[in-house]
């Protein structure tokens, strides 16, 4: 896992900055350009885009990830090509199992997991829960097709705080 | 920022420290926060924006922002369930790229068709569009207006629209998105029961012993239905369910029996089924004789193309598809005994072990059976018959409207049911199931609306694939889209869609949240508030209508759909648009805005701003003085109650996880046609058909026909599109949510690694996919999650910069108007 020092996030900071403020420029009238769909990248829309990316293969970098938000469901943070997750296996709990984490050192299962439709705990994960991935997913290293304003719950709590 | 490990446990160790020694560090400088002030997260339910399911979410705001969601546990849909997409929810109002202000395409400071976008206020915008909209109306009536809306608009839009349209403008060109999702599904219910929409309901799925997906990959589409269904097949013995497709995708990892048929074969699979019954005794006779009648449909009736299409030239019954007679249960019998285990087998591709299991699973009367379909059913060129053929088999066992007995359409879009269907947002349509071409429906609507006798047009209007031919035709000039991406999902993009929306005779209106590939090839692009950004109402699948109330503010200038839709009334008068005969008659009406004609008729603003909540914010409210959706909700109910769509008072809905309709005494129906469960079945009758005239359901006779294209030399493989669980329709949402985006960042052509092999390609290839209308490029995955049988490929629709509608065929059901996106004939080669 590669760590972004200090100084190259500045640097790249400045870079962004001064890119703002030279399209600002540019665009100093409300004029919008017309090719507006953001996720076509350019590609006018009677033309192909001749370039698509490489088959996304998600990587193994075994680095958690923090949440979103605190009930948001894990990202899954390693490869999973090729895991059977059927009506005879599922890989999944080969190491995320309540009696298989001590030996896999994988983190366990919400304790939501057990709980059946009417909430309560059963002795094994909940039938509901058995196809993990409806709600854990890879994911590949690409950037953004577009960035998010999507602001974390702390981030909001640490502003009001300094503004004290 | 990363920090070093090191530097993390010496700061963990500082704040212990001076924790020890009464040292109290401002709280963002501890590693806790627990002031309450600043924990609180105010929680409030929305249903979710994505698919039908209809899923409860808890929305967390915080300083004005939509800060977390998750599944709410107290929905009976999900019960604290969410699919990952819905997980994301609390992101897909914050790409970066969020429309703020109208964008109209100008060039020297006026509009110009070949102008760039340009910032202009709502009044400039509205100005401009309203001279487009009144030019045309001038020119060539209402004919010459479109508008093109969405099973994602919010019942009160879609009802805002239905009056601005069908009774403002006096056009019947009005289509919602939901022609592409669920129009064979409502021609079905039509055409069997009478009335649209399922009979049974979710609580189905915990009585059920059978599940038979007839064309559907609810593990990705459905998922949380799906939870409900591995709950059921996992946790109870002796439960089976069966997949079919045309190729295998994730639902079939719960298939005990798995079924991979050849494309269009499941006509010739449902009747032999039907045949199965009726050979092997299993007719339930009592039923069958009490509650149902037998009906021939005519054949031959084409595909919907161009009329000068070869195809449609040779269609005996292109005109009238939707005829049929009368016959009796022997000529029924007569006409499915061709379906032999043989032939059925031979045309399908399945073996005869797989098909004689699945017939078990219906003639059994023990077993009891939901049937669930999406997009593999509806579709289709025989979409329409498709629905007919899967009620055909609960009808002859009498397998319906009991617990677990369920045929069960299933819905693509939140509100494709309660906004599209429900209000009636089709060119032939009007709330409650009434049409436009039937005299006595359209009094009704008059009389409800405070309108005068004759406002409503007869005439049905053009539907959603006619609509972009039109507009290529020069015949629809003045068009607005609203709340979707009809130039990413409509069929063959470059020879009618594109064309269309670039036809220099031709303003395109499109609005939206996001910038899009539809906003692009438009002319205005007016900026949309979205989901909680406004209060708003959705009905599911079940017929469960749920609402939400506003939890945040919209960025910049961007106005809800319904906002629009009334706002852009003021801009015109009824002398303007009416005919001279109809205000001639009512002079009460002449010169007056339609807004105050339409929203100003003493229902529209009959509940004031005291009635709003005192919790949540309202911005239509407050911007046109009245509750207004309370004051449409009201008015619209007035359709259905007292006539089997009861839905009940507007301010119950907002204490309530949803209720389905109808909704008599307080009451929701879970069931319906059953005496005991719904309310409308007369004391006596056991069960009662009641959309139809005598109260019997109709089990129809209608063959296997061959599709409009298939796979030959030049092109040799099939090509089904569709969808994948991370993202949602077009992506507009889902792909500006990074980890959606990052978890399935591209469409890929997903193909059978033989057919890989035999072309010199491999997994990660990049190819040319190509049909007779033209080609996109994109990459081969042999390994992936969908696994098509040799000579198809299947390739999601959710990539703008892959837009696979450049490829498929504008081929329709000719009864139900709804595409087949589902197959037409490519050829993929490498790209070097």
């Amino acid at each position: 896992m590669r760590v972004l020092s200090v100084r190259s996030l500045s640097q790249r900071l400045k870079m962004q900055l001064l890119l703002a403020v030279s399209c600002a420029a540019f665009f100093s009238s409300t004029l919008w350009a017309s090719d507006v769909a953001t996720l076509r990248q350019g590609t006018p829309l009677a033309e192909v885009n001749v370039s698509p990316a490489l088959l996304g293969n998600a990587g193994d970098g075994n680095k958690r990830k923090a949440r979103v938000f605190p009930m948001q469901p894990p990202i899954i943070p390693h490869k999973i090509d090729g895991y059977q997750i059927d009506i005879n296996v599922n890989k999944c709990m080969g190491c995320h199992a309540r009696k298989r984490v001590e030996e896999s050192l994988a983190p366990m299962i919400s304790v939501t997991h057990y709980m059946d439709r009417e909430g309560n705990f059963l002795a094994e994960v909940s039938p509901r829960r058995y196809f993990c991935t409806q709600c854990h997913v890879t994911q590949v290293t690409n950037k953004p097709l577009v960035d998010s304003t999507f602001v974390d719950m702390h981030d909001i709590s640490s502003q009001k705080n300094s503004a004290k | 920022m990363s920090i070093s490990r090191r530097e993390f446990v010496r700061q963990q160790a500082t704040a212990t420290a001076c924790a020890a020694a009464g040292i109290i560090l401002p709280s963002d400088a501890s590693n806790m926060i627990t002031a309450l002030d600043d924990t609180r997260l105010t929680w409030s339910k929305a249903p979710c924006r994505f698919c039908g399911t209809g899923c409860s979410v808890n929305v967390a705001t915080k300083a004005g922002q939509v800060v977390a969601t998750h599944g709410d546990i107290k929905s009976p849909v999900n019960r604290g369930l969410n699919c990952v997409k819905g997980y994301f929810l609390s992101k897909v109002m914050y790409g970066k790229d969020r429309l703020t202000m109208p964008l109209l395409r100008m060039r020297d400071g006026k509009y110009d068709k070949n102008g760039d976008f340009t910032e202009v206020s709502w009044n400039t915008a509205f100005t401009v569009m309203a001279e487009k909209f009144k030019h045309t109306l001038n020119e060539k009536g209402p004919d010459g207006i479109g508008m093109f809306g969405s099973g994602q608009w919010t019942v009160w839009e879609g009802y805002a629209g239905v009056k601005l349209m069908k009774a403002g403008f006096r056009s019947n060109n009005l289509e919602p998105n939901a022609r592409h999702c669920m129009a064979s599904a409502v021609a079905g219910f039509m055409r069997t029961f009478g009335i649209d929409e399922p009979m049974g309901c979710y609580d189905d799925f915990e009585h059920a012993d059978a599940f038979v997906l007839w064309g559907s990959n609810m593990a990705e589409m459905h998922p949380i239905l799906w939870t409900r269904i591995a709950d059921r097949r996992l946790s109870t013995p002796g439960t089976q369910v069966c997949v079919m497709s045309t190729y295998e995708h994730r639902s079939f990892d719960l298939a005990d029996i798995p079924v991979i048929f050849n494309p269009n074969t499941d006509l010739a699979i449902a009747n032999y089924i039907a045949n199965y019954i009726i050979q092997n005794k299993k007719v339930n006779w009592d039923f069958v004789n009490k509650h149902t009648n037998f009906r021939k449909g005519v054949t031959d009736i084409g595909y919907g193309l161009r009329p000068e299409d070869e195809r449609e030239k040779i269609a005996k019954n292109a005109n009238n598809p939707n005829d049929s007679e009368s016959i009796d249960f022997d000529a029924y019998a007569k006409f499915v005994a061709d379906y032999t285990v043989e032939k059925a087998s031979e045309i399908s591709g399945v073996s005869e072990d797989a098909l004689i299991k699945m017939a078990k699973l219906y003639a059994d009367p023990k077993i009891k059976v939901m049937s669930l379909w999406t997009m593999g059913v509806n579709q289709h060129t025989r979409g329409a018959w498709m629905n007919n053929l899967i009620y055909n088999l609960h009808l002859l066992t009498g397998k319906i409207s009991t617990p677990g007995n369920s045929p069960f359409s299933l819905t693509g879009q939140p509100s494709a049911c309660g906004t599209a269907r429900e209000v009636g947002t089709f060119a032939h349509r009007l709330p409650a199931d009434l049409l436009v071409a039937k005299e006595e429906h359209r009094k009704t609507a008059e009389k409800i609306w405070n309108l005068p006798a004759g406002t409503i047009n007869p005439k049905v209007g053009a539907h959603a694939v006619l609509h972009n031919r039109h507009l290529k035709d020069g015949k629809i000039n003045a068009y607005w889209v609203m709340c979707n991406n009809n130039m990413q999902a409509g069929a063959n993009m470059l020879e009618e869609g594109l064309p269309g929306y670039r036809n220099p005779e031709n303003f395109i209106v499109v609005s939206d949240a996001y910038p899009t590939v539809t906003a692009q090839a438009g002319d205005l692009i007016l900026p949309t508030a979205m989901w909680v950004e406004k209060e708003g109402a959705y009905g599911n699948a079940e017929r469960r209508t749920q609402f939400w109330h506003q939890l945040v503010d919209a960025p910049g200038e961007a106005k809800s759909d319904l906002w629009q839709l009334m706002e852009f009334a003021k801009y015109f008068t009824t002398d303007e648009v009416w005919p001279k005969e109809l205000l001639a008659n009512n002079t009460s009406y002449k010169a007056k805005s339609l807004f105050d004609v339409l929203f100003k008729n003493g229902n529209v603003d009959k509940f004031g701003l005291e009635q709003t909540s005192k919790d949540y914010s309202n911005d239509e409210a407050k911007d046109f003085g009245f509750y207004v959706q309370k004051g449409l909700f009201e008015e619209y109910a007035t359709f259905g109650r007292g006539h089997g769509h009861d839905l009940a008072d507007f301010d119950r809905y907002h204490q309530e996880r949803g209720l389905r309709w109808p909704v008599v005494d307080g009451k929701e129906t879970l069931w319906r046609y059953r005496e005991g469960s719904d309310p409308y079945v007369k004391k006596g009758s056991g069960f009662e058909f009641y959309g139809k005239p005598d109260g019997r359901a109709i089990i129809f006779a209608l063959p296997y026909e061959k599709p409009p294209e298939s796979p030959d030399a030049e092109f040799p493989l099939w090509l089904c599109t569709g969808r994948v669980l991370e993202h949602w329709h077009s992506g507009s949402m889902t792909q500006r949510v990074p980890e959606l985006y990052r978890a399935f960042p591209d469409a890929v052509c997903f193909i059978n690694p033989h057919d890989a092999k035999a072309a010199g390609l491999r997994r990660g290839d990049k190819v040319r996919i190509e049909s007779r209308r033209g080609h996109i490029i994109s990459r081969i995955e042999t390994r992936g999650r969908n696994k098509p049988p040799k000579g198809l490929i299947f390739v999601p629709w959710f990539d703008s910069r892959q837009l696979i509608n450049k490829v498929t065929l504008d081929a329709i059901d000719p009864i139900s108007k709804q595409t087949d996106y589902k197959k037409c004939a490519v050829k993929v080669s490498k790209v070097v």
